[in-house]
């Protein structure tokens, strides 16, 4: 059961990446990009993490790719333009990429000790996570909350940039 | 039952397969969609070794990793609009000077 979970949605997370690079539309592979990320939040439960993959639903999903999907139709981004990209790219940086993954892979077959995963495991619970989450690790979690204000912020400000400078012009 | 490295290697491919899109993508958008693929590749290393190691912090790391996430496509985006604003374009050949 475990197997034929991990096979179907370790298969949809590689096509939708694979779709990704190879569509030429941005609001396709921003579609595809949601197809990976919601196969991903049923590999976290296969984890047992389910916090997480309510979150991964909730906040990766959902509010950051409709605001991926917004930008594309507020700008009305067509379709990408086939130019040749920089050639050091294609000769140095598809090596580079195939030398990278070899290296991680050799490194995790062959490391010793790595346990296995089966449907029956404990998974961690909501509890666990906020009990550690609120008392060794409140201060970072307060941290991010001011991180989040001044995205805001800065989004926000960013984004009237333009009308600021027409107000100057005047 | 299957082996953790299973994940590992799902993660490993992920992240790759974000780098390429880095790499021959065209367009601004579609570049900072590869770096959120990255992103979660490497989440998934995190929840992986979190259940190898019984460990929460794991699970934690990968929370804070999507809080920063959501504030870097807030930030990105609206640096996105604002690099439209004043190009006109998407392309990335096309966006090659820092002067307006």
């Amino acid at each position: 059961m475990h197997l034929v979970l991990f096979i179907v949605f370790a298969g949809f997370c590689l096509a939708g990446a694979l779709n990704l690079l190879l569509q030429s539309h941005p609001i396709n592979s921003a579609l595809s990009l949601v197809v990976v990320m919601s196969s991903l939040a049923v590999l976290y439960l296969l984890l047992g993490a389910e916090f997480l993959a309510a979150a991964q639903i909730i906040v990766y999903a959902g509010a950051i790719m409709v605001l991926f999907t917004f930008v594309v139709m507020l700008l009305n981004a067509g379709r990408e333009e086939r130019t040749l990209g920089s050639r050091a790219a294609k000769l140095l940086g598809f090596p580079a990429v195939t030398a990278l993954l070899a290296v991680i892979a050799t490194v995790i077959l062959k490391a010793q000790g790595l346990g296995s995963v089966a449907l029956s495991d404990p998974i961690t619970t909501t509890e666990e996570l906020s009990r550690v989450l609120f008392h060794e690790l409140l201060l970072p979690f307060e941290v991010t909350s001011v991180l989040i204000l001044i995205a805001i912020l800065g989004a926000v400000a960013l984004a009237r940039a333009g009308d600021g400078e027409r107000r100057v012009g005047k | 039952m299957i082996p953790i490295s299973w994940y590992l290697l799902l993660s490993a491919t992920l992240f790759c397969l974000g780098v390429v899109g880095f790499l021959i993508k065209r367009n601004l958008i579609t570049i900072f969609m590869s770096i959120e693929l990255m992103l979660n590749g490497v989440n998934l290393s995190f929840v992986a070794f979190a259940h190898q190691w019984h460990l929460v912090k794991g699970q934690i790391f990968v929370f804070f990793v999507m809080v920063v996430a959501a504030a870097e496509a807030a930030v990105g985006l609206a640096i996105i609009i604002a690099v439209f604003r004043a190009r006109a374009t998407l392309a990335v050949d096309r966006i090659d000077l820092m002067k307006l």
